[in-house]
């Protein structure tokens, strides 16, 4: 732990206290066109009810099928985070009623899960590499997810919409590892990063293709852990460091008071920003688990697991150690792997050949400062990384200057055209004429006879105006080094 | 019965061919047969109309030289197998009137073979029954009465309407369901014959579902030859069903032989147990004379965890329907009873949806299952299961096919046992081969004092139904059962 961090502490009447948070994440395997056990499409936004099979819809007879896909994916996900791999799992029933579930049980795994124990590296710090810390993962288990009820759509009844029903999910539990709203959202975030690397997940939050369950609790520092609360179906990052920070004073606050934690279920109302108890534990389901009898045990094999290992990409971790290996920044190489579109955006620039340091710094700089003021994302920038090579490479061989370069980069984003096609038809190329910079020179000097002297006299930081008024003079073509010697020259 | 309707399946099938008569002149004759039926309540829904269908095609393409195996051969089908658009209720209320979208696969493979539909066939509510008396349609009316007595009989259970179409001459052959015996003790009451195959041959896919780990489809017929035939039509892989074998079939029917040089046949020790009536263990006497007679060589066998079988079922089947019954909430198809608010609506939809016995097996499920009881009950059954299997594997070192009775008891009369637990000793010699996966088959040995049909049971190794077939034709043969229920509806 970087010692700069101090421990998050809620001040309590009674001393400090620390949270102790465990998520639950639900992940949708968006890499796939199909649900878990059907062949119904999982397009998100379709009209209700019309991606929904037989078996979704659990007619009578209908079965199950795993869809192997799915599980590849599950797989893929688990080895990025380096988990233990089971290569024999199986799947459960969770039994309970409910209208949006019309098996009348969720197909998920409680006794054997597909994924083990695996572990993730947040900062806690971007800037600072000292700040890691590992969030262990306890399991992965692979199961269905339900329909949706709407209660808006009838003034007596409520419609159901089965098209989530059967969709796949991961759950990715964590160990209570996390001490803070920090580190749980910096926790989710690089899960999400992880996810959207490997492609089993979009992380799409919004959509609901990701959320968290909460485990909160809190106990005095180096004590043993308190009563969890459990808040249900979390759908922001920001959320979730809400209802850590929400939950924790609460909890403390009912202690202090006098009263008790109680273990329970909670929902959290963005709008409001509190938590409310949904179910106690004496409401909780019974959910009779037991192992699903219209499927076989999953049994992997060396073959399978070679494909799903070998079809992993670089890992954020993996690549933003390489980035620093070629000289670029910590921090550049933080921002340049965060997301898997930033990274895949920046290394197609590397392969153009663009030096790796003036490259990153051109991408966080100039890029992300475009991209931010037309409020777009890197997928929609109107320039790619070949054309951002032709770019940087007419600076880095002086064919025109950095100032320059802003002007270009401003006219390729409007016009879309090429970097060498503007500096050409613009005539913005470097000049190291230096008959014509001395003819330029030769002109500020007489313009500004009196600084002249005032520079001769001593004044030497005028230099730095003669620089100046000569590029002016140019229009910011002059080879800048070239400025430098003649007009040292010509000042003596 | 009239002359097409005495006739087996096989002796349809070439006489068929032979063109000594139509296919349409078969369907025609069990169509009225079937309507003459109707005391025995045997079929739930009839339908004959796709039997005449599926006859006028099995005309047409009889110059075609290439004729699918069961054309011109019509068929029952017990109502919990789908059939596109024709009722399917699982003899349940809970499912009145539902007409599914789809066929089941096993039904589907048999059309595929040119076979015709005569109707669905009564059975006890979601397969859970020993009697048929648990029908929602009320009880099948065993075509069998006592000697001199009009008392109605059980055909059994659950397969009943089909064991009665069979025997009383309305269907040349149908299929059953087995879970625990509900296809065996049906046919050993009416005097027929059925085989449950090794699970996994048969898809399941469209078979509404009683207890999924155990449950497999078979063939009931009056001949062990047209179980041969029937069953290599219904099994088969089929991706749909992830318990099914993708093993290609064999050609059972081709490699029927009553030979049995060099087969052991095991007798269990355990099977003989205390209130079985002394002609049934006569029979079984007799069936190992046959059995030696045909070349076998009988070796008496252990199977120690057999006293554990009917516990064990009986916690493994109620608790696997627990949850596959979910399903029926009035929600999206078949019964819905309003009631206050959601779980009103499910109480009063299922309350009224589910008969006595069927609610007493979702009760049971449900508590073997629940926090505090699943280890006690439900793990510990697992693992009871997982030796009962290793006494057949074990058995099947030492021998090649198992004989036993089929069931502890003739058929018994309509309402005469009314105590679940009496009820459930019915599958005492069935259950154990249900539970370890194994094939199984009864074939009738003889009529009991009262003229009542007895049947015997033979149980073979992991897919090893033609040995099991062989030993059931070598019975046939020996036993000489001609005998039929005389005609009083």
């Amino acid at each position: 732990m970087a010692d700069a961090a101090a421990p998050f502490r809620i001040k309590g009447e009674t001393g400090e206290w620390e949270v102790v948070v465990g998520l639950e994440v639900h992940a949708q395997i968006t890499a796939t066109a199909s649900k878990l056990f059907s062949g119904a499409a999982t397009a998100f936004g379709a009209e209700p009810n019309t991606q929904v099979s037989l078996v979704d819809a659990a007619m009578p007879g209908m079965l199950p099928v795993p869809n192997r896909e799915c599980i590849r994916q599950a797989v893929r996900t688990g080895m990025a985070l380096d988990a233990k791999i089971n290569k024999w799992s199986r799947f459960d029933r969770k039994n309970y009623f409910y209208a949006d579930l019309p098996q009348g049980y969720q197909i998920s795994q409680l006794y054997h899960p597909l994924v083990g124990e695996g572990e993730l590296e947040i900062l806690t710090d971007e800037k600072d590499e000292s700040s890691a810390k590992r969030i262990g993962i306890e399991r992965i288990h692979v199961e269905q997810d339900a329909g949706k009820l709407m209660h808006d759509q009838h003034a007596t009844m409520s419609y159901v919409d089965l098209n989530r029903c059967g969709v796949a999910l991961m759950e990715i539990v964590s160990r209570p590892d996390m001490r803070s709203p920090a580190e749980a959202g910096a926790y989710l975030r690089k899960l999400r990063s992880i996810l959207r690397y490997v492609g089993s997940c979009d992380g799409n939050m919004e959509e609901g293709s990701m959320r968290a369950d909460v485990n909160v609790s809190v106990r005095k520092p180096g004590a043993e852990f308190g009563t969890r609360t459990e808040t249900k179906n979390v759908n922001s990052v920001r959320f979730v460091m809400a209802v850590v920070e929400h939950e924790a004073k609460r909890q403390v606050e009912l202690i202090e008071g006098g009263g008790e934690v109680a273990q329970e279920t909670r929902l959290y109302d963005p709008d409001k920003n509190v938590t409310r108890s949904l179910r106690s534990k004496e409401d909780a389901h019974d959910y009779r688990y037991f192992p699903d009898p219209d499927l076989l045990p999953l049994e992997l094999d060396e073959a399978f697991l070679d494909d799903c290992a070998k079809s992993l990409p670089e890992l954020p971790d993996d690549k933003r150690k390489r980035y620093e290996g070629l000289g670029i920044t910590p921090y550049n190489a933080s921002v340049l792997t965060a997301e898997v579109e930033t990274a895949r955006w920046f290394d197609a620039l590397l392969e153009a050949g663009v030096e790796p340091k003036q490259g990153s710094n051109w991408v966080v700089a100039e890029l992300f400062g475009a991209l931010n003021r037309r409020g777009e994302s890197i997928e929609q920038s109107p320039v790619s990384p070949t054309q951002a090579a032709e770019l940087l490479k007419l600076v880095a061989d002086g064919t025109i200057s950095g100032t320059i370069a802003k002007q270009v980069f401003e006219i390729m984003l409007e016009t879309g055209q090429g970097a060498a096609a503007i500096v050409e038809e613009r005539g913005l190329r470097q000049t190291s004429d230096t008959g014509a910079i001395d003819a330029a020179i030769e002109k500020v000097l007489a313009a500004n006879a009196d600084k002249v002297a005032d520079y001769k006299g001593g004044k030497q930081q005028l230099f730095g105006f003669f620089v100046g008024q000569t590029m002016k003079a140019m229009a910011g073509k002059a080879n800048p080094q070239l400025v430098n010697e003649r007009l040292r020259a010509k000042l003596g | 019965m009239s002359e097409l309707t005495a006739k087996t399946i096989a002796e349809l099938r070439d006489g068929f061919r032979a063109r000594d008569f139509s296919a349409r002149e078969v369907a025609e004759a069990y169509n009225a047969a079937v309507a003459g039926a109707k005391a025995l309540n045997a079929y739930a829904v009839e339908t004959p109309d796709d039997a005449l269908a599926a006859a006028d095609a099995a005309d047409k393409a009889r110059g075609n030289g290439d004729l699918p195996p069961l054309a011109g051969i019509p068929l029952g089908i017990k109502d919990l197998f789908a059939t596109r658009g024709v009722n399917t209720t699982a003899g349940s209320r809970i499912l009145k009137d539902f007409k599914p979208p789809y066929e089941s696969t096993v039904s589907a493979n048999l059309r595929k073979a040119g076979a015709g539909m005569l109707g669905k066939l009564n059975m006890d509510e979601f397969a859970m029954g020993s009697s048929n008396e648990t029908s929602a349609y009320g009880p099948v009316i065993s075509p069998w009465r006592r000697k001199g007595s009009n008392v109605g009989l059980t055909p059994g259970g659950s397969s009943g309407g089909s064991a009665a179409a069979v025997a009383a001459g309305i269907a040349p052959g149908v299929t059953g369901t087995d879970t625990g015996g509900s296809i065996r003790q049906p046919a050993a009451f009416t005097g027929i014959c059925g085989i449950k195959p090794t699970y996994g041959r048969c898809s399941r896919w469209g078979i509404v579902s009683f207890a999924s780990s155990l449950d497999q489809a078979g063939p009931m017929a009056r001949t062990v030859r047209d179980c041969a035939i029937l069953l290599e039509a219904m099994a088969g892989f089929d991706p749909k069903d992830s318990t099914s074998l993708d093993l290609p079939v064999p050609r059972w029917e081709a490699n029927l032989s009553s030979d049995l040089k060099g087969k052991c046949v095991g007798i269990p020790k355990e099977y003989r147990i205390d209130g079985v009536p002394a002609e049934i263990n006569a029979l079984w006497d007799q069936g190992i004379e046959w059995l030696k007679d045909a070349g076998a060589t009988p070796v008496e066998i252990s199977l120690p965890h057999t006293k554990y079988a009917l516990p064990t079922y009986y916690i493994i089947a109620p608790a696997e329907a627990s949850s596959n019954l979910a399903r029926y909430d009035g929600v999206r198809y078949g019964l819905r009873v309003e009631g206050e608010g959601l779980n009103g609506m499910y109480s009063a939809t299922r309350a009224e949806g589910f008969g006595a016995e069927v609610k007493r097996r979702i009760m049971i499920g449900t508590y073997v299952l629940s926090a505090g009881f699943y280890d006690a009950y439900f793990t510990k059954a697992q693992k009871v299961r997982a030796l009962i299997k290793q006494d057949f594997r074990k058995a099947f070192e030492q021998c090649d096919v198992i004989l036993t009775p089929t069931a502890p008891s003739a058929a018994f009369g309509i309402g005469e046992t009314t105590d679940p637990l009496a009820m459930y000793l019915n599958d005492v010699f069935a259950v154990p081969a249900s539970l370890a996966g194994v094939p199984a088959m009864s074939v009738p040995g003889g009529l009991d004092g009262q003229g009542l049909p007895l049947g015997l049971h033979l149980i073979g190794n992991e897919l090893d139904e033609q040995t099991v077939l062989n030993a059931g034709l070598a019975i046939e043969e020996r036993a000489g059962f001609t005998a039929r229920p005389e005609k009083w509806w």
